[in-house]
């Protein structure tokens, strides 16, 4: 109990923080909003079936304003050296991972629950009745992305170069992950059953529960010097 | 007799570079050790063994009899480290950056003890603005309320006067007067030999990443000390 109440301490700060800043919020929002709009330009709706296209925009938009969001997350450790500071209170590393974790996924997925709506709207597609495996899907998807984003959000805080260096380590390994969340997303949207998308969803469960264990096991190592 | 820090044969390398090189400290109880030395003698990698942040290349460290290794969380828990950089959020208030230090520490009555550890350091006028409007004085005098928050046993002061002006120096040197009270053992490095001699009860200077003097301050002559200083750290040998 004590433990989570220290991880839920770590969520807390970042979020009173963003309330302050929407330095992180503003960035991946106002970027998944460009992502939408400007392949809703750029593709004729009415000679392209939108449900042929619409999974991989709206994963597009998801996983790149979700870099933008990584990318910040551990610079505000950066700052006046917090990450030591944190490093040197009694607390397991692993709580500092959890609690960075639970912030970048709170924070995407308030983006994406605004993203969805203004994708319906733009790519003229229903979701009502598809509304909660939809909602699984982008969790799950979510999840996995942030689990090993996170990750390497902590390695690369210390590299020059840290915003081309977040998405080439990351995208490698998130592809099944992102594969799997744009299939299983397609299969809903058609209106596919959902014992067709169980298949994807069990990779994306799998590749969720692997990566935060072994993240969580091995944060302490990558932060420390 | 048992000590608070005891370090024997303490190394630390980086690739071919000896930052550390066999250190021994014993520091008793109640000791403020004032270590001097010019940059790059490993006065911060010293201090960052022995707060855990760093594990040595070789040699044992014992804090409080404990085993660095052995026993991380609890030696952690009696250990404040200020340093120039303030370890402090910006964008929260001073009082919500204590109170998120105060729950990683499991501080009991969080509350009060804020109000406390701020009004000992006079903030509490600033309690409730951002810390990016405070002045380098006043970060620093709020990193000392961080530290002072779970009343820790040992406190690490790495060149706490690092970027203050003569009167946020003034103001800091009282802070550190009114630390020494009680068993708390401190450890500071600085590059200020007048500021170190004025609070420490033991003062050591480290060269080359050795300790090459080491002495109470009742035996230490002040009025010479710079030169002793000069002469320690030109020797080269070390």
């Amino acid at each position: 109990m004590n433990y989570l109440n220290k991880v839920w301490a770590i969520v807390w700060k970042d979020i009173r923080a963003e309330i302050r800043t929407k330095e992180i919020f503003s960035s991946m929002f106002i970027f998944s909003l460009l992502v939408l709009v400007i392949f809703n330009f750029s593709i004729d709706l009415l000679e392209v079936n939108p449900l042929d296209i619409a999974q991989g925009v709206l994963w597009i938009a998801f996983t790149f304003s979700g870099i933008l969001g990584l990318n910040r997350s551990f610079l505000f450790e950066k700052e006046n050296d917090c990450l030591q500071g944190l490093m040197l209170t009694p607390i397991d590393r692993s709580a500092i991972y959890l609690g960075k974790m639970l912030g970048n996924l709170i924070f995407m997925l308030i983006m994406e629950a605004i993203a969805v709506p203004i994708f319906v709207v733009l790519f003229n597609i229903g979701i009502y009745d598809k509304i909660i495996s939809l909602a699984i899907v982008i969790f799950l998807g979510t999840l996995g992305f942030v689990t090993v984003g996170t990750l390497f959000s902590a390695m690369s805080v210390n590299i020059k170069a840290r915003e081309v260096m977040l998405p080439i380590l990351l995208f490698p390994i998130v592809v099944p992950v992102i594969i799997a969340s744009v299939k299983s997303t397609g299969a809903i949207l058609t209106g596919k059953p959902f014992d067709d998308i169980i298949s994807w969803l069990k990779l994306i469960a799998v590749f969720d529960v692997v990566f935060l264990v072994v993240s969580f096991l091995s944060f302490e190592y990558i932060i420390e010097e | 007799m048992d000590y608070v820090i005891d370090c024997e044969k303490v190394s630390k390398s980086y690739g071919n570079i000896s930052a550390l090189r066999d250190v021994s400290l014993k520091i008793e109880k109640g000791s403020f050790l004032a270590i001097f030395g010019p940059n790059g003698a490993g006065k911060t990698t010293l201090l960052k063994i022995l707060s855990n942040l760093v594990k040595p290349t070789s040699g044992v460290v014992k804090i409080n009899g404990m085993s660095l290794h052995d026993e991380d969380g609890e030696i952690r828990k009696n250990i404040g480290v200020v340093s120039h950089n303030s370890f402090l959020y910006n964008n929260l208030t001073p009082y919500e950056n204590l109170e998120f230090y105060g729950k990683m520490y499991d501080v009991p009555n969080l509350e009060k003890r804020i109000a406390d550890v701020i009004d000992e350091v006079g903030l509490t006028a600033r309690m409730h603005d951002p810390v990016r409007t405070f002045s380098r004085g006043m970060m620093q005098r709020l990193s000392i309320a961080r530290v002072l928050m779970p009343d820790p046993s040992i406190i690490y002061l790495d060149e706490p006067y690092t970027g203050l002006d003569q009167h946020a120096a003034m103001k800091l040197r009282d802070i550190l007067k009114n630390l020494k009270k009680g068993d708390r053992t401190i450890i500071m490095i600085t590059h200020n030999i007048e500021r170190g001699l004025e609070v420490c009860t033991h003062v050591a200077i480290q060269v080359m990443g050795k300790i090459a003097y080491m002495e109470e301050i009742e035996k230490v002559d002040r009025d010479n000390f710079e030169s002793k200083y000069f002469n320690t750290v030109g020797e080269g040998h070390y």
